[in-house]
C-alpha cells in the first residue's frame, strides 16, 4: 500500500516530498517497522460508526432526554457511551418546521467525529467551507436540500472548542417504531445538515 | 471504542463512509503525521493541528493532502534534532 518505492511512473513532486519526509521521519526513529501498514489498516477497517444515528433516535423516541441533549450534548453523548478526547464540547442544535441547522468549519475540517464518525470529502472542501457561510440556501439546493424562503438557515461554524451536530426533524408516520427503527433513518448528511429527512 | 490514533478530529476524508486515499502517497502521508503525533509530541494532536489549519489558509484551493503534506513539512521543521544519529 504504501510501498511507493517501486513505482513505475517518476515521482511527482508531492511524491518526492512525502518520500523524503518518511526517509527522514524513519531515519529519526519515528517510524516503527510496518506502522503505516497498520495505520491504513485500522483507519479504512474502522466504518464510520454514526454513533450519531443513536443519538438521535433516543432524542425523538425519550423527550427527556431530548431536553437533556439540547441543554448539555457532551453530557447527553456521554450517556449512551460516546465521547473521547476529540469530542470537546459537543452543541446540539434542533431543526423544526422554520429552523435548518448546518454546520461547517471555515478554518480546516473539525468535526464531530465520536458521534458522525469521519467526514466527507466535501465537508473540508474549501467551496463547501466558504460557500456554506456565504450562500447557504443556494449551496444546500445544490446538495439536493431545497428550503423555502420561510425557513430560516442557522450555520455553526465548528472549532477546536466546540463540535456541533444536527437534530434532524423526526420524519411523518414514524410513530410505532422502535430506537433502533429510527436509528436507521438517520442519514449522516442529515445530521452535517446538508439533507433533511 | 479505543481510539489508535490521535488523528481522528483533523476531517479526514472519507467518502461514504470509507476511508478517501486515492494514491499511496496520501495514505503514507497520513500515517507519517500520525507516527509523528504519537511519537514525538505524545499523542498531542495539537501542534499538528495549527499546522494544517495554517497550511489550510495559505493555499486554499490546494488539494487537502497537498495541505496535509506542508503541515507535517512545517512540524517536522520545529522538531529538535537530537535523535537524529
Amino acid at each position: 500500500m504504501s510501498d511507493s518505492t517501486h513505482h513505475p511512473a517518476p515521482m511527482s513532486p508531492v511524491e518526492q516530498r512525502v518520500a523524503a519526509l518518511e526517509a527522514l521521519l524513519t531515519e529519526r526513529g519515528l517510524v516503527p517497522d510496518g506502522f503505516i501498514e497498520q495505520v491504513t489498516h485500522r483507519y479504512e477497517s474502522q466504518t464510520g460508526p454514526m454513533n450519531g444515528a443513536k443519538v438521535v433516535a433516543r432524542a425523538w423516541a425519550d423527550p427527556e432526554y431530548k431536553m437533556r441533549l439540547l441543554a448539555d450534548g457532551t453530557a447527553a453523548i456521554a450517556e449512551l457511551g460516546f465521547g473521547g478526547p476529540e469530542g470537546d464540547h459537543m452543541v446540539v442544535v434542533e431543526n423544526t418546521s422554520i429552523v435548518h441547522n448546518v454546520i461547517v468549519c471555515t478554518l480546516c475540517s473539525c468535526y464531530p467525529w465520536p458521534v458522525l464518525g469521519l467526514p466527507p470529502a466535501w465537508y473540508k472542501d474549501p467551496p463547501y467551507r466558504a460557500r456554506m457561510v456565504r450562500e447557504p440556501r443556494a449551496l444546500l439546493a445544490e446538495m439536493g436540500c431545497f428550503l423555502t424562503e420561510e425557513v430560516e438557515i442557522r450555520v455553526w461554524d465548528s472549532s477546536a472548542e466546540v463540535r456541533y451536530l444536527v437534530l434532524p426533524q423526526r420524519p411523518p408516520a414514524t410513530e410505532g417504531m422502535t430506537e433502533a427503527e429510527l436509528a436507521a433513518l438517520v442519514t449522516r448528511d442529515s445530521m452535517i445538515g446538508v439533507a433533511r429527512l | 471504542m479505543t481510539t489508535p490514533l490521535s488523528l481522528s478530529g483533523l476531517g479526514l476524508p472519507r467518502r461514504n463512509g470509507e476511508l478517501a486515499f486515492d494514491a499511496p502517497w496520501q495514505s503514507t502521508v497520513f500515517a507519517l503525521a500520525a507516527a509523528v503525533v504519537e511519537h514525538a509530541f505524545g499523542g498531542n494532536r495539537e501542534p499538528f493541528r495549527q499546522e494544517l489549519i495554517k497550511a489550510i489558509a495559505a493555499e486554499p484551493g490546494r488539494p487537502y493532502w497537498e495541505s496535509w503534506t506542508a503541515a507535517l513539512e512545517a512540524l517536522v521543521l520545529t522538531l529538535p534534532e537530537g535523535s537524529t544519529p
